[in-house]
């Protein structure tokens, strides 16, 4: 009686079993890993503006608040992107001639808003609100990143539900003193106060923050 | 009695389990920030916008001056500078420099003046009605006074239990 199987069932069996561990690897990454990686979630992709606006000049350079563009950020869901006149406010003296900044006159003088293009975002089953995260302390940097060396704008962070989640589960050592909300570069110092002190400040710990309808309805 | 063929019912079930495939990240709903059919509608008769209305001043407290600091801080320093001499990074680099608070004509402007001013703009400095929401406004009124106070202190201004208090 000879051998039931010929040499070649080697080959034909270590190849099945190691395209059968590349599939199932392979299927792994691609469904588990691949929708969380930095490329899909387009972190760190510059977004073409209709402007090259540099938040490294305007905030690390010359020191604006946040606030003096993105107005709203403390009282509605959005932080709101500025209207041509907030641009205004200082380019109808400064720079009033450079051809780069053409498409604000044009959109004050045609009377048609700016196209800004989004750069962060989060899907539309998500239902973030900027004011509420001001209100209790969460600064603009845990989110977007040092904005203040980005010489064009790009989304910092994935803004994953585990990013999301990982806040949300403890708070406190992403919270700041009133005054460093809307601080670049911010780390705590020796006269920062503890956490729990900022937990407290801020009402935070009487809510479970992991509810689901605190962020999706 | 006919047979149902699965054949002929596959396509339509795979067509309707195609249709779970939308994770539903983009949805058509009203997204008050980028639909205009959900802004405000523009000039309804007898109506302000919210940050036109008049509104009275609050109540001065040390949370207002604080609240005051951090809005001067944001809106007015880039210009006015964070002492309110005029010299802010802005003026440096070659905006029309404010002249300081403390000596400028509307030095001694009654409150009620100065809110018209950051409401409304003065010269070539632009309004801030759509940036700084009213109670902010007042806000920086009364941190203006406190700033000016903090520059020019005399000592005829203080109580005599104040100045009986070492510092």
């Amino acid at each position: 009686m000879g051998a039931p199987f010929t040499p070649r069932a080697n080959i034909i069996m270590t190849t099945c079993l190691a395209a059968i561990a590349f599939a199932v690897a392979g299927g792994g990454l691609w469904w588990f890993a691949w929708p969380y990686s930095d490329y899909t979630r387009h972190v760190g992709w510059v977004v073409q503006q209709p402007v090259p606006f540099s938040h490294q000049h305007h905030v690390a350079g010359l020191g604006l608040d946040c606030r003096f563009c993105h107005s709203s950020v403390e009282n509605s869901a959005q932080a709101s992107l500025p209207p041509t006149f907030t641009c205004m406010t200082c380019h109808s003296q400064i720079w009033t001639n450079a051809a780069v900044l053409a498409p604000v006159r044009d959109s004050l003088a045609r009377n048609t808003p700016m196209t800004w293009q989004r750069v962060t975002d989060v899907p539309d089953y998500v239902y973030f609100n900027h004011s509420i995260h001001i209100a209790k302390g969460v600064g603009c940097e845990s989110c977007h990143g040092n904005v203040g060396s980005m010489p064009l704008t790009y989304k910092a962070k994935t803004l994953t539900m585990q990013f999301c989640l990982d806040c949300h589960r403890d708070p406190g050592p992403n919270l700041r003193p009133v005054e460093n909300i809307f601080d670049m570069d911010w780390h705590r110092g020796p006269d920062t106060p503890s956490i729990a002190a900022l937990v407290a400040q801020y009402h935070l710990g009487r809510r479970n923050l992991t509810e689901c309808s605190i962020c999706h309805r | 009695m006919t047979r149902i063929r699965p054949l002929r019912i596959l396509p339509g079930a795979l067509m309707l389990l195609a249709g779970g495939c939308d994770d539903m990240s983009k949805q058509h709903k009203e997204n008050p920030y980028a639909s205009p059919r959900s802004a405000p509608a523009n000039g309804v008769a007898g109506r302000v916008e919210y940050h036109d209305a008049p509104r009275p001043a609050p109540a001065l407290t040390s949370a207002l001056l604080r609240r005051g600091r951090s809005e001067y801080d944001a809106f007015c320093a880039p210009c006015h500078a964070r002492t309110g001499l005029g010299d802010g990074m802005v003026v440096q680099r070659g905006f029309p420099a404010p002249r300081p608070l403390a000596t400028a004509p509307t030095h001694n402007a009654t409150p009620d003046q100065l809110y018209a001013i950051i409401t409304a703009g003065q010269g070539v400095m632009y309004g801030f009605a759509q940036r700084i929401m009213p109670d902010d406004r007042w806000a920086i009124v009364a941190y203006l006074y406190a700033l000016r106070r903090s520059q020019y202190a005399m000592l005829a201004d203080m109580t005599p239990a104040q100045r009986a208090t070492p510092p």
